[in-house]
C-alpha cells in the first residue's frame, strides 16, 4: 500500500515538490524515449528488409561488392565526435557552465553538418541512384532515412545552441538539452549499426 | 455437385488427410460455443438468493467472494484442447506436405491476370505442351505442380483435392494433387488479383490413366487446319495471333491462353462461360462485356470475320 | 541547493471548495472563439472529436458495405462495375480498420483516462491535440481519392505486385500509401502520449495494480503501436518509392520480393488487430462489474492476459501468409503460436462470465451490450482457432469463412463494447441518460441483424466462396446464403442508426443524470456530469481499485481521499507520480491553448500533398511550416527566478516544456 495515502486532513504538510522540468522529470524526456523506441524500430525493419532481400538475391550481394570505406569510416568518426561534444556540453550545463554548453552544442552542430556534407559527396561519387538496382534502392533509402534524422538532429542542435546563448538553461532547468542530446546520441548509435550492416558485414564473408 | 468449391467433402488424397482435422476443429468450435454461451446464459439468468427485506436489490455486493475457480477451470480445459489441437495439426501437416509416393507427372502452372496457364513436362522435349484453364490429370496417382507467378499474386485452389497455394512472382512454389477417382473438380483463384479476380476459375479433370494418355497425345499434336478454314485462320492470325498461340499455325502470341486445342475444353474465359458456339462467338465479340477490365481487347470486326474465326476455332479439338 | 527551493512548490492539502473550483474553472476552460476551437488541449474535447469523427467514418464505411451487399445479394448482378466494387471494398476496410476502430478507442481513452486516473489532463496535451488534427487531415486525404474517382482498389492489405505502378497506374495507391504514413504519425504521437500519461500522471497512490483495465488495454496497444507502426509506414514508403522514383523493392524482375511487403504489413497488422480490441475489452472489464454489483473477478489475471495477448500477438503474423509457400518449420511454429494465443483470451472471457455469475446483474442497455459481446467474442474466437491450424487454413483462408471470423471479432469485440460504453458513459459526458428502452431495442436489432448477416458467411465460406469477388455464378451454391447476409446487413444497419436516433433524442430530452448514476466505483463517477474543465477540484489520493466502493466492500484497511488533496492551482498544474507506486514526484506545468498543433498538422498535410504530386516546392513549403510550428511549440519559457506564484498569469505563463 502506498505511503502517500494521507488519511486525515489535519496532516497538512505536503512534501515540497519540484515544479516543472527539473532534471529528467520532464514529460518530454519520457516522451523522447518512446520516440527513440519507435524510430529504432523503423531502422530495424529497414535492416530486416535488406537482409531478407539479400538472402534471396539470385547473384552476388552486394552486386558491386562492399561499399568503399574511404569516406564512410572517417565520417563515422566525425559523427561519434559530434556526440562526444554534445555529451560534454550536457555535462557542463548540469554544473551550470553555460558557455561550455553552447560550445559543445556548436561543435556538435558543425560536425553534424560536416557528416552530411561528406555523406552527400560519398553518394555522388558512386554514380548510382536508388533506382539503379535493388541493392542501391536499400542503400540509399536506408542511409537517406538516417540522413533525414541527422538533419532533424542538426536543426535541434541549432535551436538548442540559440536557446543556450539566450540563457534559457541553467544547472537545474535544462531538460531540452538532455532531450536533444539523447536524440542525437540515438542518431549516432543508429549510424554505427547501419555502418556495420552495410560496410562491415559484407567484408566479413 | 451443388457446391463444387466446398471443402467439407473431399475427393483427393491430400484433402482426405485434412478433412478429419477440419471436421474436428469445427466440432470442437461448435461445442465450445454451446458450452460458453450456455455458461453465459446461466450466469445471467440463474436464480440468486433472495435479498434480506429492505435490502436494495441494486446494492453493492458485500465482500463478494469466489469466481476465480471459473477462470482456472475454464482456461485449464481450453488449454488442454488447444494443445491437443496443436499436436494433431503438426501431425497432419507432416503427413500432408509430401505425396505418398513419388509423382511421375509434373505440371507447371502459371497464374496470369485472369487465366491459368498449364505446361506439361516430359522427359521427351517434343512432348512438352502448353494448355490453359482445364488441367487434366491421371486419377489415382499423385501429380506434382510447380506454381509460377506470372504477373501478380494469384492462388491455386481445388478444394475437393487440396488446400491452396499461391503463385508468387519471383519464386516457384510446389504442391501436389491426387484425385481418388475420375471426375471434374472446380478450382478458383483465391488471392485478390485485380478487376477479374471473381472470374478466374479453372477445372481439374481427373481421367482414367488410359483416357488421360489419350488426351495427352491429342494435346501434344499441333493443329492441322484444313483449307476450308483458311479465311478464318488468316483472320485469326491478324486479329488474335499477337496474343494467342495455335501450334501448327504462324499464330504464336504468349499474352493470352494457348488455343491449340481450345475445343477440348468444357469452358472458356477461365471457367466463366460454357464452351458452346454461341458463347464462344459472344466472348470474341464482347470480351469487355463478359469480363470488364480483362486484357482481351474489344475488337471491332465484321460479322463475317467473327464467324470465320469461330469456325476456325471450332476445328481446334 | 539554495536554488532548488525557489523551484519547488509547497502546497497545503486543502478541502474542495467552491472558490477554488471557480478559480480552477477560469484557468482550465478552453478559450472562446477560434483560438479555443483550433487550439484546445482539453482531453475531453479532443476525445469527443475523436469519437464523433470516427463514427462518421463508421457510417461511411457502413454505407460502402451496404452497397457491396446489394451487389452480392444475388449472382451475376451489375449494380457495380468490378473497379467500383474493388474501390468500395478497399475503402470499407480502410475506413473501418483505420479510420474508425482505433480512433474511437483513442477517443474513449482520451476522454476517460484522466478521469479514471484522477488527473486533470493527459501528460502531453498539445501532442494529444496534434494527434487529432493529423487523424482528421489524413482521413480526409485518403477520402479525397474518391473525388478523383481513384480510391485505393487493392484491398486494405494492398498486396504487391498488384499495387505496383505497372498494374495500378493511377494515383489510387499513392493516396493510400501516403495517407497511411500520414495517419501513422497521428497514431504514433497519440500512443506516445498515452504511454507517458500512464507512466507519469496517475493519482497519488494509484499503483499499477490499481489502474482500470481500460488503461491496461490502451497502454498495451500504445506500446505495441510504437513498435509496429514503423513496419507498415516503411512498407508504404518503399511502395511509394517504387511507384514514383523507380526503386526495386517490390519488383520481382529485379530481385525485389513481393513477400517482403506481406511480412512488413502483417508484422504491423496483426498486433494492430489486437490493438483495436484490447482497449474495448478493457471497457467491458471496467463496465461489466458495475452492472454486476461487484469488482471484476481476477483483475490481475485479466491485466496480465491483456499484455500476454499482445506479446504473443507479435509472434503470429505469418498466419496470414500460410499459403505463400513457407518452410515447414515456419508453418509449424506460427501455427502453434496462433492456436495458443487463444489462452489469454480465454482468461478474459471466463473472468467476465465469473463476474456475472457471482454478481447480481442489472439489466441496463449497457449490460446487454457488454454481455452480448461475450457471445460474439467466443464465436469469433473459435473461428480464429480453426484458421490457426495450417492444413485447415489452407482450405479456409481467403474464403468468406475468414470474413465471418474477422467481423465477429471486430464488430463483436470493438463495436459492441463501444456502443455499451456509450450507453454507460453518455450520462457522465452529457449529464443525461440515453433512453434505456430504446437502448435495449438498439441491442437486439444490432445483435440479431449482425448474426443474420455474418453467421451465414461461415457457411458460404465452407462452401468455397472466395473473398473479394464482385460477383459469383448461380451454380456454386452460394446464392441463398448471400441473400440472407445482405438482408441481415440492412437490419444491422437499422440497429446502428437507432443508436444515433437515441443520441439525438436524448441530447434534447434525456433524463437528467447526476455524478454517479450507475453507482460505479472508479474515480470518474466522483466528479460532476458533465465534468468541469479541470476534472478534479483537489487531486485525489487513491488506496484501492474502487475508491467509491471502499466503505461498502470494506476489504482493505486503506481509504482513498477524494474531498481533500493537493489543489495545484498556480496556473495549469498536474501531479507527476512515480511509475510503479504512484508516489508524488513533481508538479507539472501544463500548456494553455495553442495554435501550434493545428499549424503543425496543416504543414504536415502540405508535405503529403506535395509528395502526392511529386512537387518539391510543395514538400518544402510544408516542411518549413511544420518546422516553424515545432520551433514555436518547443520554445522554452523564462527561467522562473521568482516565486511560483509568478506562474499564475494565464495565458502568459508558458510551460517550461511540452
Amino acid at each position: 500500500m502506498s505511503d502517500v495515502a494521507l488519511h486525515r486532513s489535519d496532516e497538512i504538510r505536503a512534501p515540497a515538490l519540484p515544479v516543472g522540468s527539473i532534471g529528467n522529470q520532464a514529460s518530454g524526456y519520457f516522451g523522447v524515449w518512446w520516440v527513440i523506441i519507435t524510430e529504432a524500430s523503423l531502422f530495424i525493419y529497414l535492416i530486416f528488409g535488406y537482409a531478407y532481400c539479400a538472402m534471396q538475391f539470385p547473384g552476388k550481394w552486394p552486386p558491386s561488392g562492399p561499399p568503399e570505406l574511404t569516406l564512410a569510416l572517417p565520417d563515422t568518426l566525425i559523427l561519434i565526435l559530434s556526440s562526444v561534444a554534445v555529451a560534454l556540453g550536457e555535462h557542463a550545463i548540469k554544473q551550470g557552465k553555460r558557455a561550455r554548453l553552447t560550445l559543445g552544442l556548436v561543435v556538435g552542430f558543425v560536425l553534424g553538418i560536416v557528416f552530411v556534407a561528406i555523406q552527400l559527396k560519398e553518394w555522388a561519387s558512386r554514380g548510382t541512384t536508388l533506382a539503379s538496382n535493388l541493392y542501391y534502392s536499400f542503400y540509399f533509402t536506408t542511409t537517406g532515412f538516417h540522413m533525414a534524422h541527422v538533419v532533424v538532429g542538426i536543426l535541434i542542435l541549432g535551436a538548442l545552441t540559440i536557446w543556450s546563448a539566450l540563457g534559457k538553461f541553467d544547472s537545474v532547468r535544462n531538460s531540452p538539452v538532455s532531450i536533444g542530446a539523447l536524440y542525437w546520441h540515438f542518431v549516432d548509435a543508429v549510424w554505427i549499426v547501419l555502418f556495420t550492416t552495410y560496410y562491415i558485414v559484407p567484408r566479413l564473408k | 455437385m451443388s457446391a463444387p468449391l466446398n471443402y467439407l467433402t473431399s475427393h483427393g488424397a491430400r484433402a482426405d488427410m485434412i478433412l478429419p482435422l477440419t471436421r474436428g476443429v469445427l466440432i470442437i468450435s461448435i461445442i465450445v460455443i454451446l458450452i460458453v454461451c450456455g455458461l453465459l446464459a446461466a450466469a445471467i439468468f440463474r436464480r440468486r438468493p433472495v435479498e434480506a427485506p429492505g435490502a436494495d436489490p441494486r446494492g453493492l455486493l458485500f465482500r463478494p467472494r469466489g469466481g476465480l475457480t471459473f477462470v482456472y477451470v475454464g482456461v485449464g480445459i481450453s488449454t488442454l484442447v488447444l494443445v491437443a489441437t496443436t499436436i494433431r495439426t503438426m501431425k497432419t501437416l507432416a503427413d500432408v506436405v509430401s505425396p505418398p509416393r513419388e509423382a511421375k507427372l509434373t505440371i507447371e502452372v502459371t497464374g496470369h491476370q485472369w487465366w491459368w496457364e498449364a505446361r506439361y513436362f516430359s522427359e521427351k522435349p517434343a512432348e512438352i505442351f502448353t494448355t490453359a484453364n482445364e488441367i487434366h490429370i491421371p486419377a489415382g496417382e499423385p501429380v506434382r505442380f510447380k506454381l509460377i507467378g506470372g504477373d501478380v499474386i494469384h492462388s491455386f485452389w481445388v478444394p475437393a483435392l487440396a488446400g491452396k497455394t499461391d503463385t508468387i512472382p519471383g519464386q516457384t512454389n510446389i504442391t501436389w494433387l491426387q484425385a481418388e477417382r475420375p471426375g471434374v473438380y472446380r478450382g478458383q483463384c483465391t488471392e485478390y488479383c485485380g478487376k477479374q479476380h471473381a472470374n478466374m476459375a479453372f477445372f481439374v479433370v481427373a481421367d482414367e490413366p488410359a483416357r488421360f494418355e489419350e488426351w495427352r497425345q491429342k494435346q501434344i499434336a499441333p493443329a492441322a487446319p484444313s483449307a476450308d478454314v483458311a479465311q478464318g485462320l488468316s483472320a485469326f492470325q491478324t486479329r488474335c495471333g499477337a496474343c494467342h498461340t495455335v501450334r501448327g499455325t504462324p499464330a504464336g502470341g504468349k499474352v493470352g491462353p494457348d488455343l491449340t486445342h481450345v475445343m477440348s475444353r468444357g469452358t472458356i474465359a477461365a471457367g466463366t462461360l460454357p464452351n458452346t458456339p454461341g458463347h464462344l462467338t459472344g466472348w470474341i465479340a464482347n470480351p469487355q462485356g463478359v469480363k470488364p477490365g480483362n486484357h482481351m481487347p474489344q475488337i471491332d470486326m465484321s460479322g463475317a470475320d467473327l464467324n470465320a474465326i469461330r469456325t476456325f476455332l471450332q476445328t481446334l479439338g | 541547493m539554495a536554488r532548488h527551493t525557489q523551484l519547488t512548490q509547497t502546497t497545503a492539502i486543502v478541502t474542495a471548495n467552491a472558490e477554488l473550483a471557480e478559480r480552477l474553472h477560469k484557468v482550465w476552460e478552453t478559450e472562446p472563439g477560434i483560438k479555443g476551437f483550433l487550439g484546445t488541449v482539453d482531453h475531453k474535447e479532443i476525445g469527443i472529436r475523436y469519437i464523433v469523427t470516427s463514427f462518421i467514418f463508421l457510417l461511411i464505411g457502413g454505407v460502402e458495405a451496404l452497397i457491396l451487399r446489394v451487389q452480392l445479394a444475388q449472382p451475376d448482378l451489375h449494380v457495380l462495375s468490378p473497379e467500383q466494387y474493388n474501390q468500395l471494398f478497399t475503402m470499407h476496410g480502410v475506413s473501418m480498420i483505420f479510420l474508425y476502430a482505433m480512433p474511437v478507442l483513442t477517443g474513449f481513452s482520451n476522454y476517460l483516462w484522466p478521469l479514471l486516473l484522477g488527473a486533470r489532463d493527459t501528460a502531453l496535451p498539445r501532442v494529444n491535440a496534434l494527434s487529432y488534427w493529423l487523424y482528421l487531415f489524413s482521413g480526409l486525404f485518403i477520402y479525397a481519392s474518391f473525388s478523383m474517382g481513384h480510391a485505393p482498389n487493392d484491398g486494405w492489405f494492398n498486396y504487391v505486385p498488384y499495387a505496383n505502378r505497372q498494374y495500378n497506374p493511377g494515383p489510387n495507391i499513392d493516396f493510400y500509401s501516403l495517407g497511411m504514413i500520414f495517419l501513422g504519425i497521428s497514431t504514433t504521437v497519440s500512443s506516445a502520449n498515452f504511454v507517458v500519461t500512464a507512466m507519469r500522471t496517475r493519482a497519488a497512490g494509484m499503483s499499477i495494480n490499481r489502474i482500470p483495465i481500460l488503461v491496461w488495454g490502451t497502454l498495451t496497444s500504445s506500446v505495441a503501436n510504437l513498435l509496429v507502426i514503423p513496419a507498415v509506414s516503411l512498407a508504404f514508403f518503399l511502395l511509394y518509392l517504387d511507384r514514383n522514383y523507380g526503386t526495386k523493392f517490390f519488383q520481382p524482375q529485379s530481385g525485389g520480393q513481393p513477400l517482403l511487403w506481406q511480412h512488413l504489413f502483417w508484422i504491423f497488422a496483426h498486433p494492430w488487430v489486437y490493438a483495436i480490441v484490447l482497449p474495448a475489452m478493457g471497457m467491458v472489464s471496467d463496465g461489466l462489474p458495475i452492472f454486476c454489483r461487484r469488482p471484476l473477478v481476477g483483475y490481475t489475471l485479466v491485466a496480465l492476459s491483456t499484455m500476454a495477448t499482445m506479446a504473443i500477438g507479435f509472434g503470429v503474423w505469418t498466419h496470414h501468409m500460410f499459403a505463400t509457400g513457407m518452410s515447414d518449420l515456419a508453418l509449424s511454429f506460427f501455427s502453434g503460436v496462433s492456436i495458443i494465443i487463444a489462452v489469454p483470451s480465454a482468461v478474459a472471457v471466463f473472468a467476465w462470465i465469473a463476474t456475472i455469475w457471482t454478481g447480481r446483474p442489472v439489466f441496463t442497455a449497457a449490460f446487454h451490450f457488454f454481455a452480448g459481446m461475450i457471445a460474439l467474442f467466443v464465436i469469433g474466437g473459435v473461428s480464429g482457432f480453426m484458421t490457426g491450424s495450417v492444413p485447415v487454413d489452407w482450405q479456409l483462408t481467403d474464403t468468406y469463412f475468414v470474413v465471418a471470423h474477422l467481423h465477429y471479432v471486430l464488430i463483436g469485440i470493438n463495436v459492441f463494447p463501444v456502443v455499451g460504453a456509450i450507453y454507460m458513459w453518455f450520462p457522465k459526458v452529457t449529464g443525461k441518460f440515453l433512453d434505456e428502452r430504446l437502448g435495449k431495442l438498439n441491442f437486439w436489432l444490432m445483435f440479431v441483424g449482425f448474426n443474420l448477416a455474418f453467421f451465414p458467411m461461415h457457411i458460404s465460406g465452407l462452401l468455397g466462396m472466395p473473398r473479394r469477388i464482385y460477383t459469383y455464378p448461380h451454380d456454386v451454391g452460394w446464392s441463398a446464403w448471400n441473400l440472407i447476409t445482405s438482408i441481415g446487413a440492412f437490419l444491422f444497419a437499422i440497429g446502428v442508426l437507432l443508436l444515433f436516433h437515441n443520441i439525438a433524442v436524448s441530447l434534447r430530452r434525456g433524463k437528467h443524470a447526476g455524478a454517479n448514476p450507475w453507482d460505479g466505483g472508479t474515480l470518474e463517477w466522483a466528479i460532476p456530469s458533465p465534468p468541469p474543465p479541470y476534472n478534479f477540484v483537489v487531486l485525489p489520493t487513491v488506496a484501492g481499485r474502487h475508491p467509491l466502493w471502499e466503505d461498502r466492500l470494506d476489504d482493505a484497511p486503506g481509504r482513498s481521499r477524494l474531498d481533500t488533496g493537493l489543489a495545484l492551482d498556480k496556473g495549469r498544474q498536474m501531479l507527476g507520480t512515480s511509475v510503479v507506486d504512484a508516489e508524488p514526484a513533481v508538479i507539472l506545468q501544463m500548456p494553455f491553448d495553442s495554435y501550434a498543433p493545428f499549424t503543425l498538422a496543416v504543414g504536415t498535410t502540405i508535405i503529403f500533398v506535395g509528395m502526392l504530386y511529386r512537387s518539391w516546392p510543395g514538400m518544402a513549403a510544408g516542411a518549413i511550416i511544420t518546422g516553424i510550428a515545432l520551433l514555436l511549440w518547443l520554445w522554452p519559457g523564462r527561467l522562473r527566478e521568482g516565486s511560483p506564484e509568478a506562474a499564475n498569469e494565464p495565458p502568459f505563463a508558458e510551460p517550461d516544456h511540452v
